[in-house]
């Protein structure tokens, strides 16, 4: 609780005390803690003295801007029409096999959730997905599974 | 002065300031444009599109509620292309709408469903969505509920939230089909920052927000022969009740209103103009004895500026959002709850009816109050104080279905004791008033003369301004007041939430130097409380205001102390203001609050 506090005091005096550093304090905590949770946003209303619904409301808005837990690693499925006409479907559920969660849930490992999103950009190479920070254009099934895979060898080298 | 803009209107000329929107221009020559999302009293949106309108040699439609006038437009508002484009707009809301009308509390005071019936909205528009929607209905709040599957997404409750009262408790969430009006992380709106003042229900167009009705309850109590049901009658809703009734704003209609209450079967019909005299003495009484202990006695705990506590909305509201400064509101109860306490006890005892007998109502401009009256505080009488509030709308929905004709009704007068009331009670209904009555009787306390304003009208503190000062000077006080000679109490009156804040703000930091702050949550007063018959805006609001400041010139009585009936009170049961009896029926405290 505390540890939040500090948190977005920093953030709020490095991005501003007013509604302009919205934005950015709310990015700021999700590059820290993944998500931003209830007390995140209360205290971020707090420093902005803005409503802690209006933070709230900002926060749902933005596709990237986690309010739930999330795992390490968060797969973004580009959910938009042309990736759509692509075959988006057959890696969502190549994606919900792997890792057996449906779209908008997290491993119990706590490794990977998995979320749709808006367009991504790379329509012409689509279907796509985002890792993280990570973009992957012209998915296959066979993609996505060797995708996976490297991330899990990489956290657990041992197996 | 702005320069004039000629245009026309479906073929009338037409000239207006620069500025004005082609809406109000329409308006100016009585021409309706239907609207959702518009609210005078709100900034313009333009996200609904029921307002469009068509600009004759340009293909593209317009939202005349959001684009003002150029010279030389001409505008057809009914042309079959805006007409066409407009009940699409009303059959897409509906297609995602839980169109519900027979079931629905709105029904028959519904912008949206008088719309589609305008417009005859059939059954085979678009898919009807609602089946796959997934959405919530908030019961849990004792003043409010809140209906998402009836929400059109105009957001008049966001902006009335954030632009009048300033506390922003509902905002728009998420985005696209999952576009919805949420609280913080969709909690129930008792558990958030809301403070239950219903300014939003009294905006929204549709059945999305509704006050939560007791009206059921109220008839099968009444029809029970082992209660005694008692009502009261809050000072706001005489100028307001007619509107509800067919009849125009700024109305009187105490004396009908009392017949009515008694036709509908009330056993005694009481007034809580009484227990705002009754206010007045306590809280008075408690500035002077704060002034006295802030001033002679330097007492740190004594807190200045002293606020008022009638209003539920203001106290829940400054428990969220300055809990450092709960030391500063009066402990007075409100007129509402000082009714209740008396009428399980004093009454109660007067007519010779056990308490757990008694069923206390009260008819309020006010949803906040629903909420007040389940505060843990309001048991002083060791029952639930006052048992059911309802608002001016649902007494009118009770006058109606019992078949009353109101504007024929004879006039009636309250019953005694605790039916009496000055003309300071009376104003309490406006913002100001409680500030004018609290002055009407602390300067004569403490000067033995009456306050230096022709005929008691203290016209510093009245009007519309969001936030008034005023500044009286106490001259010739009595001896044991002569701690007050020469002092010149400054006063502060704010209305509206958003104007609290900022007076508060202005206390917090150190810039104003108030004794006395009267604080009202509603715009107006509770003349423009959440309660209220809807349209209410500030035309209404102002004739309401002239009708309340009518009613007290006429009072015989003008001052809360000259009450015979709060006289006899004191002798019988209180004996002095700030007594120990008072302190255990008409005094409470308040907590703090979380800040979402
Ligand atoms: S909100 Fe209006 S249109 Fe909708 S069901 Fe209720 S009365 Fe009908
Ligand atoms: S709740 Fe009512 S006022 Fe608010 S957006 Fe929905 S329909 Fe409009
Ligand atoms: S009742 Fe008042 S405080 Fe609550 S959401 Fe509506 S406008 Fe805001
Ligand atoms: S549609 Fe998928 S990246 Fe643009
Ligand atoms: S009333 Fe003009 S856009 Fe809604």
């Amino acid at each position: 609780m505390e540890d939040v506090k500090q948190m977005v005091k920093e953030l709020a005096g490095k991005y501003g005390h007013s509604e302009k550093g919205l934005l950015p304090i709310l990015q700021g905590i999700v590059d820290k803690e993944r998500y931003i949770s209830e007390e995140a946003m209360v205290e971020v209303a707090r420093e902005l003295d803005i409503s802690a619904a209006q933070v709230f409301g900002t926060a749902t808005f933005y596709s990237f801007l986690e309010t739930k837990p999330t795992g390490k690693y968060v797969i973004r499925v580009c959910k938009t029409i042309s990736c759509m006409m692509k075959g988006k479907n057959d890696i969502i559920r190549e994606l919900e096999s792997v890792l057996r969660i449906h779209m908008g849930e997290t491993t119990h490992d706590g490794l990977f959730s998995l979320r749709e999103t808006n367009c991504l950009g790379q329509c012409h190479k689509g279907p796509a997905m985002l890792v993280n920070d990570t973009p992957y254009a012209e998915l296959t099934p066979e993609k996505v599974r060797q995708i996976l895979c490297d991330i899990r060898k990489k956290e657990f080298p041992g197996n | 002065m702005s320069e004039m803009i000629n245009l026309t209107i479906d073929n009338v000329p037409v000239s207006v300031p620069e500025g004005t929107t082609i809406l109000e221009a329409a308006k100016k020559i009585n021409v309706r444009i239907p609207t959702l999302c518009y609210h005078q009293d709100l900034c313009v949106a333009g996200n609904c599109r029921v307002c469009v309108v068509e600009q004759k040699g340009t293909d593209r439609l317009m939202p005349s509620c959001a684009m003002p006038v150029s010279e030389g437009m001409e505008i057809l508002t009914n042309s079959l292309k805006a007409r066409s484009a407009r009940k699409h707009v009303i059959e897409l809301l509906v297609s995602e709408h839980r169109a519900d009308c027979t079931r629905c509390y709105k029904n028959g005071n519904c912008e949206l469903q008088e719309l589609s019936s305008e417009y005859i909205i059939g059954e085979d528009g678009f898919i009807d969505l609602i089946p796959y929607k997934e959405y919530t209905i908030d019961h849990y709040s004792p003043s409010i509920i809140k209906d998402d599957s009836k929400c059109i997404r105009c957001q008049r409750c966001v902006r009335t939230c954030n632009e009048l009262q300033k506390i922003g408790a509902l905002a728009v969430a998420y985005k696209g089909k999952d576009m919805k009006i949420s609280t913080f992380f969709e909690k129930p709106m008792f558990e958030v920052v809301c403070t239950n003042c219903g300014q939003c229900v009294n905006r929204c167009p549709t059945g999305a927000l509704t006050e939560k009705t007791y009206v059921d309850l109220v008839w099968s109590e009444m029809n029970r022969e082992d209660k005694h049901v008692v009502v009261q009658t809050a000072p706001a809703v005489r100028v307001a009740l007619g509107e509800a009734l067919g009849m125009e704003p700024g109305m009187i209609v105490t004396g009908k209103l009392v017949a009515a209450l008694r036709r509908l079967g009330f056993d005694s019909v009481l007034d809580t103009d009484f227990t705002a005299d009754l206010t007045i003495i306590e809280e008075g009484n408690e500035l002077l004895q704060r002034l006295k202990k802030a001033l002679v006695d330097k007492d740190p705990a004594a807190k200045l500026p002293l606020t008022t506590s009638c209003s539920p909305g203001w106290v829940k509201f400054i428990e969220h959002a300055f809990p450092g400064y709960l030391d500063h509101v009066s402990t007075a109860k409100s007129p509402q709850q000082m009714f209740g306490a008396l009428a399980k006890t004093f009454y109660a005892k007067k007519i010779n009816v056990e308490p757990e007998n008694i069923v206390s109502v009260s008819i309020m401009p006010c949803t906040a109050k629903k909420y007040e009256a389940d505060r843990p505080e309001m048991r002083s009488s060791g029952y639930k104080d006052v048992d059911y509030v309802l608002t001016t709308r649902e007494l009118a929905l009770m006058i109606r279905q019992a078949g009353i004709d109101f504007a024929s009704l004879p006039d009636d007068d309250y019953d005694s004791i605790m039916g009496e009331s000055s003309g300071a009670g009376v104003i309490f209904g406006a913002t100001g008033g409680v500030m004018e009555a609290a002055l009407r009787t602390a300067y004569e306390v403490v000067t033995g003369r009456e306050v230096p304003f022709e005929n008691l009208n203290i016209t510093p503190v009245r009007g519309m301004d969001g936030v008034r000062e005023a500044t009286i000077k106490i001259e010739g006080a009595l001896p044991e007041w002569s701690f007050l000679e020469g002092v010149e109490l400054r006063c502060c009156v704010a209305h509206g939430l958003a104007n609290a804040k900022k007076v508060m703000d202005a206390v917090k930091a150190g810039t104003v130097n108030y004794h006395f702050i009267e604080i009202m949550a509603c715009p107006g007063g509770c003349l423009g409380g959440g309660g209220q018959p809807i349209p209410t805006n500030e035309e209404i609001r102002r004739k309401r205001a002239e009708a309340i400041y009518r009613e007290d010139a006429h009072k015989p009585i003008r001052k809360s102390h000259e009450n015979p009936e709060v006289i006899r009170l004191y002798e019988e049961l209180l004996h002095e203001p700030l007594s120990e009896t008072a302190h255990k029926l008409l005094h409470t405290n308040y907590r703090a609050r979380d800040r979402y």
